[in-house]
This record gives structure tokens, C-alpha cells and sequence, in this order.
């Protein structure tokens, strides 16, 4: 059977470094890329008689994910220990929470071609990471180095439930997750510095079979492109074994880059008890309402939620909302300009996709080639507006509008001022643009016998010569009203 | 003034009005501990330039003029469980033999800043796992008492090194039992404060949620001037509790109207016959004093042994899974894998305890087993918790015997864990409830061993502890040194 005959079934685990200066439960810097084991302290490396002491920053951070993606957070809650022996684990146990995560139920919601799509979260929970080994290069190396500088960094641990059915929705789950943490500042999510981290589970069903498969999870996942290609790869492979009717077993592979395939790690029987319990060095936290008050007053809309109140409340096509909602400054200077449009301009539909198209482009533009961000921008939301305003009121002409924008950015004046100043004001006065209609239409003699004789199609070459005669300076709609009734009589 | 018989209050007054130098007290004490202690080994670890060095400082204090500390030149002898920057630490176990931890224990720090003088690291049962000091990797401590028997334990060379006056303060910690009952064999007095009452911070960690810091002396005014020495809130310990520390010394008045609760579960099958007489004796001048004696239940003690056996070991197979080989501490070399390094390493870095408590507390964890076991555990533990709670609605402290019996002879329970764990059976409800207790000598058997009495208190109410135990030994006043050591 293709694949297209079986249900995929994928859930995802992420780890995120959260935003701290400090370690989760020491005062050792989190700086990256720092010289082995040169940010330690009695603490992170586990010596005998130390204690932990939570971050509160941290807490907050991974209290605000929580929050952000709705989850139900417990009154109370605890830290666990999670046990197992490995050398960048100085404890050989890990800090984490097991019976109590900080966040359960709550969602992630993403947008496909198919539409939007709510990925449920099972949990979400606060963690220490462990350090990284340093296997010496060269074969016939006795012996790995451990650096402990990463042991210790505040990680932020959400699970997914098993709810994505496809690749383009694993893709789509990962940008929105990396986009959320990072536009609330919960995380920078350098995947190529260890800050954003996937696992995959996967498994296959026959079509609309209600029993789940066994489920494969997948590690060494060190990019987007990695999880999708050791997922698309996991898929086949699981689906031509079931055309085989061989089992599937639960197990953890690991990916391997190289190869572009996946390998057997552990099956089900060989994975480790951890023998989670309360972590007693550290009392129950009871969660405060005023905490949680403070979050969500503190917390901005969601990118996405944004993009998707972009297409309602401007009706603007989910392009220009995606665009638009990539960054939030730009998000904030867009709305700040469409606010201070809405005085002059009384199609507030037309006004968000006019502002809309100047921000994606000629904005974006300028912005990149001069290399400023948008907050620095010399051309305020109020200016732009101001510019907009302009065209819609048929006070200058698109083209003209072009011309004004980088005048703007060097001179910092608005546009209506310098429009007067240089002389770009349209021109409306039905008098001074008929006398210009008569020139134009006494310079071309054809076009106007060819018009008058039913070829109505030249009445585009004789507007664009009224206004070439204008400089661009006519507005466009009088010179075709003009035009019209000069050529009809 | 014969400083044998001296009190760390004396003490810490002659030093500060210069009748006598730190240095001096120090010298005599450091001769004293070369003199008895190789008949004793109360101590693992005496370094003669540290002490004299922490003496000196006292003295150079003084002669800059500034004020000195409430334990001005005391000579305080620590349990090697407790950490001290650059000396070694090494928990009565192989696996920490060579062990300079980098940092403080903030109980070392607190007592430094009271001026106080360390004559060395006392003797203890590996890891603090033991009632008879015999599981220390460096050989056992005897007792002053009679040196053919135990001091008991865990805290046995502290104890020891009271009652043979090495010293007159000293640490030691207390997780199921491990100041009072040695306390109780030596004939001195331990005491086991609140949990969170003093940091653990530096303290080697055996059963988290359980172990606690404490003072032992020869009286029960230096038990209490060192105890509101080491107590109070610490940021770096998290279940350090956020409450003032009151003047346990000038707590201690009369016992007129006071209510003491007597355990009946405490006087039950397994109580040595003599060492009821001195309890029984002892209630007796508590009334003489006018004190009210009054019959209390604690239903759930027999469960206490059997529940602090799982919650221990639990947190013990995880607190000690660190010392691995890896990153410090003892390594067996020439091994050919990471497994090998562990299993190689913790096989010969461990006494036969210490791994028979790794291995029920991984047990006890272990999937399947933890509903049963650990579960199962922290339920009864908050019955006992609870058994105490109305306890103390009708008393003010409650008194019994602080352990079965008198101190045993060396080897006798070598053989047999489940008896050297019931050794504990009177002392481990208050650990597991989180409450104070105190034992304070009451006596002796007609061998002449120690007999302890132990006090238990409210939470926080250390206070009314000390004040009973004051009041008491004012009114008896037992010998807590042998004559002919």
C-alpha cells in the first residue's frame, strides 16, 4: 500500500533555553560558547552537601508559555527528580517535574493550505539541561571531556499530544512554536546553539482505524530540516514494514544526518526506569493568582493570533497578514499608521491594504537598504499615514507618492510640506487640466480620429499623455473625466 | 579554672575578657584529643595549624578591640558530614577519602562568625547511615563510657568527643536519630531542631527531606547558645524556614504548670527494663517540679521504622548516585567503559550499608513499586505527622525514653541491620513529623551506661524543648564525663 493509505500520527517534543541571564537553579551565567567549564559553581556540578534554589525568572518565563498557550497551570506545584546515570549529569539525576508540570491541556494553533488546526499540548514543564561530552577527534582517544557550562540552563520542555497528521503540520507546529517563544521572549531559539531542541514520536495506522500503531520515537534532531527528513524517512520506512506485515516496535532510533536514515537506540524493554520522586531539596510552589494576573496583563497577542485578527479586522488577504505579523514592531507600526489614517480616510478596508502595500513594500525596502529597524525608521506610522492620506484624498499621485518616501526618510519632513514645497501637489482644477486636455488632444490627431471612430481602446495612450504633459502631477481621475467629455462631444 | 569542667559559656566568657587566650584553650584541648582520642577516634581529621589558626584570629580580634562572637574561642568538634573549605570532608566514607570540598557549609560560616574554634572532623557512620558509628570507612569510635562499646551513631564521634571532653560543643546531624541517640549512649546532651530550623547548605545530604543540623554539649546552656548560633533562614536552602530565631538561652526558666505528654506506644516490648526505671524516675521529678504528667497516643509509631526505611533509602539511592567516579572523589582506574567506571568505583568507594540503602531505595522508586512503597510511604508519614498534631493539643512537650537501650558492645549488631535499625524506634517519628526533640542524660544502668530522656516539641517551639531539658538537668544533674578515662 502507498503511504497515502495510513494515518500518520506524530507528536513533538521541544526543549527551549529560556531567557536568562542565570542558571535554573544556581547563579552561574548562561552565556553561550563561554570556555569549558569556565561557568560552574559548586552548584551545577553537583558536590556533595549543595542545594538548589529555583530561578524565579525562569519560573516566570515557563509560567508565561503556559499561559500564552492556555494551558491549566496547578495551584500548586513541585519539582522531580528524574534518575539516571550519565557523565554530563553531574547529579546522575535531573531536576525536572514529573507530577506536577507547570502547564497541562493547553494549545498550539497553526495554520496549513488546509487551514487552521488546533496541536494540543499534553504538558508543559520547567527542567535543567545537562552538560555536552567532547569526544576527542581521532581514533584511538581513551577518554571523553565533559563541559558542564550548559548544566544547570534553564530548559522549558513542551510535549505535544500525538495530533499532527503531516509534514506540512509538523513544520508549520515548529515555526509557530519557535515565532511564539520568541516574540514573547520566553526563548531566542538558535537551533543551531542548542536553544531549540526536537524529539519526534511517530506512528501509522491503516486509514480511519481507531487503534493507534506503535509509536517510534526519534532523537539527534538538530534542525527543522533534520525532524522533517527523519520523520518523511521514519514514515516510509514504517509504512513499507507494514505493507510486510511485520511489526512495528516501539522503540527510540536515532537520526543519523550522514546516512539520512534512522537507527535503532533502545527498544521498549531497555528503556531506563527513571525513577521519578519530589524532589525534597526544594518545597512545593504555590502559585500565585497575582503571578498569573501579571502574566497575562504583561502578555502581547500571540504572532499568529495577530496574523489571523489582521485578515479579520483589516480584511487583508492572509498573505499580506502573514507578512505583516513576521515581526511584531512592524505588526505595531502598521496598526499605529492604519489608526492615524482613519480620520482622512473613510474606506477603512481600503485604507488597511493601501498602508499594507506601502509597508511591504517601498517600507521593507527601504528598511533593508538602509539597514535601519523600523522602530529607528525616520517615517512614523503618523507620517505614513500622512502619505497615504495624500494619495486617497487624489492630493498625488502613486507615482509621485514613490518620489516623496525616500525624500521623507532624509529630510524628516512630512509628506503634505514637502509635496507643497516642491511643487508635487496633484492638480484638480478642472479649468487649468482642461486646457492642458485641449493641448494633448490637438498634439495627437489619430488616436482622437481613432477614439471618436470607435477604437475606445486609445483612451488609455491618451490618458497616459495627459498626465506625461503633468508631470504626473494631474490627478488621474479628472484628467479621465475630462477627457471623456471632451472626446465624446 | 580547670577547663575540663568548664562550660562553652565559661569558655567564651574568659576569652573575651582576656582571663585566657583562645590559643591557649585551643593548645589544651588539641593536647587533650592527642592524648585520649587514640583510645577514643573520635576524630577522622584534626589539623593542629587550622585550629590554631581559627584561634589566633579570635585572639587578633580581641586585641583590635571589636566585639567577640557568643562562641569566642570554643572548641567545637564537627561532623565530617558537615562541609569546611580546603579541609577534607569525607562523610565517613572511601569514596570521599581525599575530599577538599571548595565552600562552606553556611552552619561552619555561622559558627566562625560566632568565633567559635574547629579542633577537628568527628567520626561518624558512612554517609550518616548507622546507629553505632561502626560503619565508618575509617574504623569505629568508642565509647568514653566504656571503650568495648559503641557511642552510637551516626554522629557517634561528636557525641564521643563530648562526653570525653575533646571538645565542648559539637555538630552533628540528625536524620532518623543520629545526635539524640548517641546524645543518650554517651550521657550528653543532642539535640535535633526543627527541620529548616538550621541550613542545610554544606551539609552532605543523606535523606533530604529528613536531615537536620544540630548541636551536642556537655549542658543544656551551650546546647542552646549554639543552637541560636546556627539557626535562621539561609537563601541558599530553599527549605530553610523564613521565621526569627528566638534567644534559646534566655528561654530557660521553670517548669511549673507545664503539661508533658508520656507516649504509652513508648514504653512498650523492646524497652530495656533499666532504662525504663531512669525514664519513669525522671517523669517522676518533672512532677516534683510542677510539671503535669499526662498520658498521650501516638497510634501510628509502629509504622514509624518501617516508613522511614522507605523514605531514606529513596532519597539516599538518589542523593548519593553523584558520587559516580566522574567528576570527583574516589575512582577506580583502569576500567574499560563508563559502566565499568560506576559499578567499579561505587563497589569499592562503599561500605556494606551504605549500598544495601542504595539498593532498597532504588527498589522503593522503582516503577511498579513506587505506589507501594513510596506512595504508601508519605501517607503514613503524614499520620505520624498528624498523631503529633493532636498530641500537642492537650500538651506543651512530650517526654519518653530517647532509645531502648543502654550502649551495646562492638560487633554485637554488625551482623543484623534490622535490630541496629530499631535502635532508631524511639527518635525516627520526629524526623519524619519534623518536630525538635532533645535528649538530656537521665541516669545511668547499674553497668554504669548512659541512660538518655528524650523531649519532642511543636514545630518551632525549640524553646519549650530546651526549657524542660534545663529545668530537668538543674534539678538532677548526672556526671556527663567518666572518671577514669
Amino acid at each position: 500500500m502507498p503511504v497515502t493509505d495510513y494515518d500518520i500520527v506524530i507528536g513533538l517534543e521541544a526543549h527551549a533555553h529560556l531567557l536568562t541571564r542565570t542558571k535554573m537553579f544556581c547563579s552561574c551565567r548562561t552565556t553561550f560558547g563561554a570556555e569549558a567549564n569556565s561557568q560552574t559553581c559548586p552548584v551545577c556540578i553537583g558536590m556533595p552537601g549543595v542545594l538548589p534554589v529555583i530561578n524565579r525568572k525562569a519560573l516566570m518565563l515557563a509560567l508565561r508559555s503556559a499561559v500564552a498557550f492556555k494551558c491549566e497551570i496547578p495551584a500548586t506545584m513541585r519539582f522531580d527528580r528524574k534518575n539516571y546515570y550519565y557523565p554530563d549529569l553531574p547529579k546522575n539525576y535531573q531536576i525536572s517535574q514529573n507530577y506536577t508540570p507547570l502547564g497541562v491541556k493547553g494549545f498550539v494553533e497553526i495554520e496549513t493550505s488546509k487551514g487552521r488546526k488546533k496541536i494540543g499540548l499534553d504538558n508543559i514543564h520547567l527542567e535543567e539541561d545537562a552538560g555536552k561530552l567532547l569526544h576527542p577527534e581521532g581514533s584511538g582517544a581513551v577518554y571523553s571531556q565533559v563541559d558542564l557550562n550548559r548544566a544547570g540552563t534553564p530548559l522549558l520542555e513542551i510535549v505535544t499530544r500525538p495530533d499532527m497528521s503531516d509534514l506540512d503540520e509538523v513544520e508549520a507546529y515548529m515555526e509557530t512554536l519557535r515565532r511564539t517563544l520568541e516574540a514573547l521572549e520566553i526563548s531566542d531559539c538558535k537551533m543551531q546553539e542548542g536553544s531549540l531542541r526536537f524529539e519526534a514520536s511517530v506512528s501509522l495506522k491503516p486509514l480511519g482505524a481507531a487503534e493507534l500503531g506503535n509509536r517510534v520515537e526519534v532523537k539527534n534532531l538538530n534542525s527543522v530540516r533534520a525532524v522533517l527528513n527523519a520523520l518523511a524517512y521514519e514514515i516510509d520506512r514504517q509504512a513499507a514494514a507494514l505493507d510486510a506485515r511485520e511489526r512495528i516496535d516501539r522503540e527510540t532510533r536515532l537520526w543519523n544526518e550522514e546516512l539520512s536514515r534512522t537507527e535503532r537506540m533502545r527498544s521498549k524493554e531497555e528503556a531506563q526506569d527513571y525513577r521519578y520522586f519530589p524532589e525534597p531539596d526544594l518545597g512545593p510552589i504555590v502559585v500565585l493568582d497575582e503571578w498569573l494576573q501579571e502574566i497575562s496583563a504583561s502578555l502581547q497577542e500571540l504572532p499568529n493570533e495577530r496574523k489571523w485578527r489582521f485578515e479579520d479586522e483589516y480584511a487583508l488577504p492572509s498573505y499580506d497578514a502573514g507578512v505583516l505579523t513576521q515581526k511584531r514592531a512592524i505588526a505595531d507600526y502598521f496598526e499605529a499608521a492604519v489608526a492615524a489614517g482613519r480620520a482622512e480616510v473613510s474606506d477603512p478596508a481600503r485604507l488597511a491594504k493601501v498602508v499594507s502595500n506601502w509597508v511591504m513594500g517601498q517600507v521593507l525596502k527601504e528598511l533593508n537598504d538602509r539597514k535601519v529597524e523600523i522602530t529607528d525608521f525616520p517615517v512614523t506610522p503618523e507620517r505614513l499615514a500622512g502619505l497615504v492620506t495624500l494619495i486617497e484624498s487624489g492630493k498625488i499621485s502613486n507615482t509621485i507618492a514613490q518620489q516623496l518616501l525616500p525624500i521623507m526618510i532624509e529630510t524628516g519632513e512630512d509628506a503634505g510640506r514637502i509635496a507643497e514645497q516642491r511643487g508635487m501637489l496633484q492638480v484638480s482644477d478642472t479649468a487649468e487640466i482642461e486646457k492642458l486636455m485641449d493641448e494633448v488632444l490637438a498634439a495627437n490627431p489619430k488616436p482622437v480620429a481613432d477614439y471618436r471612430s470607435g477604437k475606445k481602446a486609445v483612451f488609455g495612450f491618451l490618458v497616459g499623455q495627459a498626465m506625461r504633459q503633468t508631470k504626473g502631477k494631474a490627478n488621474p481621475q479628472v484628467v479621465a473625466e475630462i477627457l471623456t467629455k471632451k472626446l465624446e462631444n | 579554672m580547670d577547663l575540663l569542667c568548664a562550660t562553652a559559656v565559661d569558655v567564651s566568657r574568659m576569652v573575651a575578657s582576656g582571663e585566657i587566650s583562645a590559643r591557649e584553650v585551643a593548645r589544651f584541648f588539641l593536647d587533650r584529643i592527642q592524648t585520649i582520642d587514640p583510645k577514643i577516634h573520635a576524630f577522622l581529621h584534626v589539623d593542629p595549624d587550622w585550629t590554631l589558626s581559627l584561634a589566633d584570629a579570635v585572639d587578633a580580634k580581641r586585641a583590635a578591640g571589636k566585639p567577640l562572637g557568643p562562641l569566642a574561642g570554643v572548641p567545637v568538634a564537627l561532623k565530617d558530614i558537615l562541609c569546611t573549605k580546603g579541609i577534607p570532608t569525607t562523610c565517613g566514607s572511601k569514596i570521599l577519602e581525599n575530599f577538599r570540598p571548595p565552600y562552606a557549609s553556611t552552619c561552619v560560616e555561622k559558627l566562625l562568625a560566632a568565633d567559635a574554634v574547629f579542633v577537628g572532623k568527628a567520626n561518624m557512620d558512612e554517609f550518616a547511615m548507622g546507629s553505632s558509628t561502626e560503619n565508618s570507612a575509617f574504623g569505629p569510635t568508642a565509647n568514653p563510657w566504656d571503650t568495648s562499646r559503641i557511642p552510637g551513631g551516626s554522629s557517634g564521634g561528636s557525641a564521643a568527643s563530648i562526653a570525653a571532653r575533646m571538645a565542648l560543643v559539637a555538630i552533628g546531624s540528625d536524620t532518623g536519630g543520629s545526635i539524640r541517640q548517641p546524645a543518650a549512649l554517651c550521657g550528653v546532651v543532642g539535640m535535633k531542631p526543627t527541620y529548616g530550623r538550621v541550613s542545610r547548605y554544606g551539609l552532605v545530604a543523606f535523606a533530604s527531606s529528613l536531615d537536620q543540623i544540630g548541636p551536642f554539649a556537655a549542658n543544656v546552656r551551650d546546647t542552646a547558645r549554639t543552637l541560636s548560633v546556627i539557626s535562621g533562614r539561609d537563601e541558599r536552602d530553599s527549605t530553610s524556614i523564613d521565621a526569627g530565631v528566638d534567644d534559646y538561652e534566655a528561654a530557660l526558666t521553670d517548669v511549673k504548670g507545664l503539661r508533658i505528654g508520656v507516649p504509652k506506644e513508648y514504653f512498650a516490648e523492646g524497652l530495656d527494663s533499666e532504662v525504663e526505671s531512669r525514664v519513669r524516675e525522671a517523669l517522676d521529678v518533672l512532677k516534683g517540679l510542677g510539671a503535669e504528667i499526662v498520658e498521650v497516643t501516638l497510634p501510628h509509631t509502629s509504622y514509624a521504622v518501617a516508613t522511614y526505611y522507605i523514605v531514606c533509602t529513596a532519597e539516599a539511592s538518589s542523593n548519593l548516585a553523584r558520587y559516580d567516579g566522574v567528576h570527583y572523589g574516589y575512582r577506580k582506574t583502569g576500567t574499560p567503559d563508563i559502566i565499568e567506571l560506576y559499578s567499579k568505583t561505587r563497589e569499592a568507594g562503599f561500605g556494606p550499608e551504605v549500598k544495601r540503602r542504595i539498593m532498597l531505595g532504588t527498589f522503593v522508586l522503582s516503577s511498579g513499586f513506587y505506589d507501594a512503597y513510596y506512595t504508601k510511604g508519605l501517607k503514613v508519614r503524614r499520620l505520624i505527622k498528624q498523631d503529633f498534631d493532636d498530641a500537642f493539643k492537650s500538651v506543651d512537650v512530650i517526654a519518653g525514653p530517647t532509645t531502648p537501650t543502654a550502649a551495646f558492645r562492638m560487633g554485637e549488631k554488625v551482623e543484623d541491620p534490622l535490630s541496629m535499625y530499631l535502635c532508631d524506634i524511639f527518635t525516627i517519628s520526629t524526623n519524619l513529623a519534623g518536630i525538635p526533640g532533645i535528649s538530656v542524660p537521665c541516669g545511668f544502668t547499674s553497668g554504669g551506661l548512659p541512660v538518655g530522656l528524650q523531649f519532642m516539641g511543636k514545630v518551632l517551639d525549640e524553646k519549650t524543648v530546651l526549657k524542660v531539658a534545663a529545668a530537668y538537668e538543674q534539678a538532677t544533674n548526672f556526671p556527663t564525663m567518666p572518671e577514669n578515662l
